[in-house]
């Protein structure tokens, strides 16, 4: 009993979030099918900017507003490749390669930043990425056909000076990542279902010590995966129309890899305990400064990437827009999911991400059957993406504050 | 000699040299480019009378310490629905836009109240947990503008339901501080009724500042364990600066829609904030503290360039969009700044 109301308790949020999805797909009138389209889609889309948030909140930097200058870095990338009309993965492997330099500059530079204004670092990401967004601004809108040379009657605006509002990657980047192997959904269950039984048959024979109940709970997954995926393709149902693009999600779960690899190295022990304690850290010999500066780094260039493999799903993006709201909309996914500002894990990421697009799909949908107006929805899904990242906000520094108050009663 | 200079200028600040040079190069290359200087300087004094009240506001939450208000939102939405209920109302003229602010109020006063509990409770993360409070107040609003019930066709959409984003001010309050008693001189026009208003405001405030409870509130803000052995309520102390803030918020919208001529409402006032926190800072402010000569500087200055730069930049003709480009990297420039000063643990 007082473990079930523990996981109620600590995972409040997560299931509050399932409720309204549930409830909003159900008042939406959305078919099944039609919005597993959509939502593998957008998980495809946003869940590596997602875990590139994981990374600053290990090194105790809080969530990392900032990832915004890695979208901006994936973004100018890829209007370089789009002017130089290279198409497909070659595009977007280049387009990750010239983002790459401008990513690890910047996250220097955050991170310098950050460790001059210690203990004030997600105030300081949020101004960051607003600021950096008018330097944005400054080269795109300005500097680009007037001082740096630039030709290109599609991207350009008739003036010559500036890019288009709006960037089309149609011909370009567009899908060129989805696309290299896209598999229909119900056969894409079956075959993660025998590879869900394999790996965990290999586990069960190498060490004996795994828990039963766990063993059990993802035999019957797999079971299920396979039976209904082989189901669904028997009997030729809609679900077969839902085609998984695989090679992103291939590389989503690489970077899942390599985060789970990169926690277990000396230098993911080394960011665990500078976020935990920075004194502890010193002490043990750790220069926090350069960890610090290190996890900035990588977490701007894994959303330089995460831009990149956003918009290439997207097929088209608004030139002075669409990075704005990349890193609000990613920690408040997060923060869906079950994190916080002190510990966040993988499977709270893409939990997250696959509420937050949930709400995102159903919200205006929603909205128009229940109040006759879809911009009701829309409001209510900005609250939600505000709502919770505040709330969220106030909960962590409030229980800061408890442990604080309660450990000064103590010593006394 | 030298040593003394560099010290001297580093306590002026570096940024508030540059964004003084910046503003002398524009009226420089403005009289190249012979764009008339007295226009300039008059709408320098129409934003200075609008925005004034508006950085004013941070005042009072940095005093107590809880830094800069990016919950300003919460007041301004506060001041809008004054605003709105004056309209509707169908009140005109002076007596229009002190209704709006007799309305907001009390509104400013209750969600003061309530940030103020809110702000205890995250005492270290003012900065952040407002900001989202704030932009979530603004979203959660946006359902309020459509859905609440007001009637006067003069804010209604033609089709649909809801409040119009922006309402025209014609005939209400438009102007109506900037018209008071105003004349030219030299071919600078002042709007004196706006400059006099945020005079009293600015007089009120420090009179308040010099009472016990202002004094005991600064206190606050500069060392709260002090200022809690000395018997002062520092909690008590931090909602009322919050309520005073939040109060001010409300009053400054409207001054501000009073000059601009519309009320601007749904996802307008969600950066405000940082419009009014860059101002202070531009005045020589910091996270911890401030000063009303702050506030009129500050604006001065940070209008001062945004008045310059439009015309500045249109004549240059392909630069269109420099003034809010400008706008953006100066203000979030400067709180960066104040932001990465040692000191002052959020």
């Amino acid at each position: 009993m007082t473990q079930v109301r523990r996981f109620l308790t600590n995972n409040a949020v997560s299931i509050l979030f399932v409720v309204i999805g549930v409830l909003g797909l159900r008042v939406s009138g959305l078919s099944l099918p039609f919005f597993l389209e959509d939502i593998v889609n957008r998980l495809a889309r946003n869940s590596f900017m997602v875990l590139s948030l994981i990374i600053p909140v290990l090194a105790g930097l809080g969530l990392n507003f900032a990832i915004v200058l890695g979208a901006m870095a994936g973004q100018a990338a890829i209007i370089v490749v789009t002017h130089w009309k290279i198409p497909g993965v070659g595009g977007i492997l280049l387009a990750i390669l010239l983002a790459f330099p401008l990513a690890v500059v910047l996250g220097i530079l955050t991170g310098r930043l950050l460790n001059r204004a210690r203990g004030k670092e997600m105030i300081t990401t949020l101004i960051l990425g607003f600021f950096s967004n008018g330097i944005y601004q400054l080269v795109f809108l300005l500097l680009v056909g007037s001082v740096i040379p630039m030709k290109n009657d599609v991207l350009v605006l008739s003036s010559g000076v500036g890019l288009r509002t709006s960037i089309d990657l149609t011909g370009g980047l567009k899908n060129g990542l989805d696309d290299l192997l896209r598999i229909p959904f119900p056969v894409c269950a079956a075959v993660t279902g025998i590879l869900l039984l394999g790996v965990y048959m290999v586990g069960f024979f190498r060490r004996r010590s795994v828990r039963i109940g766990k063993l059990v709970g993802i035999g019957v997954l797999a079971l299920f995966l396979i039976g209904w995926g082989l189901f669904q393709v028997y009997t030729r149902s809609m679900f077969n129309f839902v085609r998984v693009p695989v090679g992103t999600f291939l590389i989503v779960l690489g970077l899942c890899v390599f985060i789970t690899f990169f926690t277990r190295t000396k230098l993911g022990q080394d960011m665990r305990t500078v976020g935990q304690d920075r004194h502890i850290a010193e002490v043990a010999g750790i220069d926090s400064d350069r960890i610090r500066i290190i996890a900035m780094v990588m977490s701007t260039v894994l959303a330089s990437i995460g831009q990149i493999v956003f918009l290439q799903n997207l097929g088209t993006f608004s030139t002075y827009g669409s990075h704005e709201q990349a890193g609000m909309f990613a920690i408040a996914a997060l923060l869906i999911g079950g994190a916080s500002v002190a510990k966040a894990t993988i499977g709270q990421a893409l939990l997250g991400t696959l509420l937050f697009h949930t709400m995102f799909i159903v919200s205006p949908l929603a909205g128009r059957t229940l109040f006759g107006d879809a911009q009701l929805g829309e409001f209510f899904r900005a609250f939600v993406a505000y709502g919770i990242i505040g709330l969220s906000l106030a909960l962590h520094s409030w229980k800061k504050q408890m442990q604080a108050r309660e450990e000064a009663r103590r010593s006394v | 000699m030298l040593e003394h200079l560099l010290t001297k200028i580093r306590s002026f600040g570096i940024p508030r040299i540059i964004i003084i040079l910046f503003l002398l190069s524009l009226w420089i290359s403005a009289a190249f480019l012979s764009i008339p200087f007295p226009a300039l300087l008059s709408d320098t004094f129409v934003r200075l009378g609008m925005n004034t009240v508006l950085t004013l506001s941070m005042l009072p939450s940095i005093l107590v310490g809880t830094s800069l208000f990016f919950g300003l939102p919460l007041g301004i939405i506060c001041g809008l629905l004054g605003g709105v209920m004056s309209i509707e109302l169908n009140l005109k003229g002076l007596t229009a836009f002190f209704a709006a602010i007799g309305f907001s109020i009390p509104l400013a006063i209750l969600v003061g109240y309530g940030y103020g509990l809110l702000l205890n409770r995250v005492k270290g993360s003012e900065m952040t947990v407002g900001t989202y409070v704030g932009f979530a107040f603004v979203s959660l609003m946006s359902f309020g503008w459509v859905t609440l019930p007001f009637k006067n066709p003069e804010m209604a959409w033609a089709i649909g339901k809801g409040i119009r984003v922006t309402v025209s001010l014609e005939g209400r309050f438009s102007n109506v501080l900037n018209k008071l008693w105003a004349f030219e001189l030299y071919g600078v026009k002042i709007p004196t009724g706006a400059l006099v208003f945020l005079g009293v405001m600015c007089l009120f405030m420090g009179l308040f500042l010099r009472t016990r409870t202002g004094l005991a509130m600064q206190e606050c803000g500069m060392n709260p364990k002090f200022a809690k052995a000395s018997g002062i309520n520092v909690d008590r102390m931090r909602i009322l600066g919050t309520i005073i803030s939040t109060i001010l918020g409300a009053i400054g919208i409207l001054t501000y829609a009073q000059g601009f001529g519309f009320l601007q409402l749904y996802e307008a006032p969600m950066y405000m904030g940082f419009i009014a926190a860059a101002a202070i800072l531009i005045g020589g402010a910091s996270l911890k503290t401030a000063k009303i000569s702050h506030v009129i500087i500050g604006t001065f200055l940070f209008q001062g360039i945004l008045v310059v730069a439009l015309p500045v930049a249109n004549t240059v003709a392909t630069l269109g969009s420099l003034a809010e480009i400008s706008r953006i990297i100066v203000s979030n420039g400067i709180i960066l700044y104040a932001l990465a000063q040692k000191g002052g643990n959020e």
